[in-house]
């Protein structure tokens, strides 16, 4: 597949050359993605960039996404690859940034980065030398996401507190109605878990002691927090321990459970798959009423240049072009997906919600900061959190364990 | 002129045996040799994604056998394997002799079931891996559903979602893959064997158990050989089945995590986890590459000298 189009590109590359003058008036840039199902909308703001700059015609590519960091890699460590590349953040952003693949982007190259808040930024930041990558593409939150009508139905409204949320768990199961769809079969669907239901609890403190070292993983508001979860897994899928995530969605898409704690990029596959859905998201629950609401964003990824790319001045016009307003409202409203840039108009009432939400969040704690070095904060996370709702260790244990594993590398622990 | 006769019909010959022998030589070179070798020197440097670094030595082997991340989870995973080997070589190996010993006796409808029996071998890895993660789901999932109809509500399970079953399920389904293959060796065996040898064991008054033990069982060694070796092979470079049914990261919690799985999380990285260590991972392999083919070697060696001729 990848020979034959490298072939085919080879073919083009030299009729280009042959055919001389015609083909230098127009430069084409390759732009690559993961993507796929993206693909009507990218090629629409391609339209759209090249009225603006009919010189430039951008091909756009997409990859299988488990494969697209292989096939990305493999072909920037050849010296080639494509000359936009959409890329991932935070630990995997390094994985190819570090190397050198990428041109480091400021305001001087892409005077648009004024266009986006700070953790946008640092999310498509290397640590090493503090330059900035790629251009952001996407906020992501852990939220809970509700069917409002098996609330409505059933006379309840959102909850606010801990206490709130159990109770409506319990008077849903008292009806025989699922309260929650999630399972935990499924890995990485505990550090979601903990994400959209935890965040509250744990607070901006919390994150804020974690980094400077003054609190770690064994601190009690953390440990509390997975005791609640403990506890309020008894209200999610039967056998949840056994219910994959594509059995977790189907069954909260099928309208058989009230809530699903996870991201807010559900909601738009939710919705594909039954719209008939009228869906609301909640932040996590508080543990007292008065403290603050929080919810857990991270963001996606990126829109880097090639290092190596010949077209340096037409891949940063695109890129440019991705980082404007106009680009970001598009975005939001064509895939459901926030985007970071200031100034963009929401159409989409959940997605105004998510952004308004947004507002107050902290990180998402293990991918925004310890998934750079194994073993990784959300490997511990996901392995013990599933383990403790198994039944098979205690919160304390959870949290020690974790602690214990991070601890391995990060210095501010190990004091 | 007699010589200058002879010659072109040699080059012709060296040219045309050169033609059918060089292509695959190239082709095992460079995409079997190339590969194992280029591996193995990558295991020796540091890596940052998949830009080489500097030389490290056996740093990358140490941590992978020693180190306090790496090793517990290769170990876990080693375990994993072995329980896998065994339990294969008792159920599929010798579920697939048994089977062969049925058909071989050619009961009624076998030719049917000798079909039969092999298809699941013929279907794609990937599908079975998947029907029998819908059939192990455990709230739709047939087992559940029969155990419930059966009144057995005590024994329905979350089968892949408990540690204590989830590697025997996962087990139970390459089983149910792969019998049709055992038994179709075994059974090509079991026809190698002179009839006349049968008969007479028959006539001197054997029950089944010994005949099966003393007469047929020794008389297939050669099928047990290859079976064996190639079992062996396969449980150490499990992947597929456990890929398709828990995922890259041995769910739940490490309880059924192999070195397959383990080696593509550490060379390639987990999307929704971990980061890749392209060295780690290439030291992994060659371990296990050469623990494979030094065990595999043993094996054959051992299992060949209990063949008898005949």
């Amino acid at each position: 597949m990848t020979l034959t189009r490298r072939i085919l590109m080879a073919a083009a590359a030299g009729s280009m050359l042959l055919s001389g003058t015609a083909a230098m008036a127009q430069t084409e840039l390759t732009f690559w993605s993961w993507r796929q199902e993206d693909k009507a909308f990218y090629q629409d703001i391609i339209k759209k960039f090249q009225a603006k700059e009919p010189g430039i015609t951008v091909r756009f590519e997409t990859y299988a996404p488990e494969n697209y960091q292989t096939i990305l890699s493999t072909a920037l460590a050849a010296g080639r690859g494509p000359d936009v590349i959409q890329v991932r953040a935070y630990g995997n952003l390094e994985t190819i940034a570090t190397p050198g693949y990428l041109l480091a982007l400021d305001q001087q190259n892409v005077p648009e980065l004024a266009n986006f808040p700070e953790p946008a930024l640092a999310a498509e930041t290397l640590r090493s030398d503090g330059k900035v990558y790629a251009v952001p593409f996407a906020m992501q939150a852990q939220l809970v996401v509700y069917n409002k009508k098996i609330l409505k139905d059933n006379g309840l409204n959102p909850p606010k507190t801990w206490d709130e949320m159990m109770a409506l768990a319990q008077a849903l199961k008292a009806k025989n109605i699922n309260p929650f769809s999630n399972g935990t079969a499924t890995a990485w669907q505990n550090e979601t878990i903990v994400g959209g239901l935890l965040s509250s609890m744990l607070g901006k403190e919390f994150e804020a002691d974690i980094v400077s070292g003054k609190a770690n993983f064994t601190d009690p508001r953390f440990v509390n927090a997975l005791a609640k979860l403990k506890d309020v897994s008894q209200y999610f899928a039967p056998n949840f321990t056994g219910v994959d995530y594509p059995s977790s969605q189907q069954l909260f898409v099928a309208g058989r459970a009230a809530m699903f704690a996870g991201g807010s990029y559900e909601v738009a596959n939710f919705k594909n798959q039954n719209p008939t859905l009228d869906l609301g998201v909640f932040p996590a629950p508080v543990l007292k009423a008065g403290d603050q609401a929080l919810i857990a964003t991270y963001y996606d990824g990126g829109y880097a240049v090639n290092a190596k790319t010949e077209k340096k001045d037409a891949a940063l016009k695109f890129v440019r072009f991705l980082a404007t307003p106009e680009y970001g409202t598009a975005f939001t409203n064509t895939l459901k997906n926030l985007s970071p840039i200031k100034g963009i108009k929401i159409e989409d009432p959940i997605t105004q919600e998510v952004a308004k939400l947004a507002e107050n969040s902290m990180s998402y704690l293990m991918l925004v900061r310890f998934r750079y070095q194994e073993p990784s904060g959300s490997v511990l996370l996901q392995s013990n959190v599933q383990k403790m709702l198994a039944g098979q260790q205690s919160p304390e244990q959870a949290a020690a364990e974790i602690n214990k594993g991070i601890a391995t590398y990060y210095k501010p622990f190990q004091k | 002129m007699h010589v200058s006769r002879q010659q072109p019909r040699t080059l012709k010959h060296r040219l045309w045996v050169a033609f059918l022998v060089v292509p695959p030589i190239v082709f095992m070179s460079l995409f079997v040799v190339y590969p194992i070798l280029s591996a193995f020197a990558y295991a020796f440097y540091e890596w940052q994604g998949l830009a080489r670094g500097e030389f490290v030595g056996l740093k990358n082997f140490r941590e992978v056998l020693f180190g306090a991340t790496m090793a517990p989870v290769v170990w876990n995973a080693f375990l994993h394997n072995v329980y896998a080997l065994v339990a294969l070589m008792i159920i599929q190996n010798g579920g697939g002799f048994l089977l062969a010993w049925l058909l071989y006796k050619e009961p009624f409808g076998f030719r049917f079931h000798r079909i039969a029996i092999f298809v699941p071998v013929v279907l794609s890895t990937i599908i079975v891996g998947f029907l029998w993660k819908l059939f192990l789901n455990p709230n739709f999932g047939i087992i559940n559903q029969a155990l419930y109809s059966l009144g057995l509500d005590a024994w329905a399970k979350p089968w892949l979602g408990d540690s204590s079953t989830a590697l025997g399920a996962l087990i139970l389904a390459n089983a149910w893959h792969f019998v049709g293959f055992p038994a179709l060796v075994y059974l090509a065996g079991m026809q190698r064997i002179p009839p006349e040898v049968i008969e007479a064991a028959r006539l001197d008054g054997t029950n089944e158990w010994q005949l099966l033990k003393t007469i047929v069982w020794p008389l297939v060694a050669p099928s047990t050989t290859i079976l064996f070796t190639l079992l062996f092979i396969g449980a150490f470079n499990w992947f597929e089945i456990p890929y398709v049914m828990v995922g890259l990261d041995g769910s739940p919690f490490g309880s059924t995590d192999v070195l397959g799985l383990v080696f593509y999380r550490t060379a390639f990285g987990n999307q929704s986890a971990s980061i890749q260590n392209f060295g780690m991972g290439s030291a992994l392999a060659t371990l296990l590459f050469l623990f494979i083919v030094v065990f595999a070697s043993m094996l054959t060696l051992w299992l060949r000298r209990r063949e008898i001729q005949f």
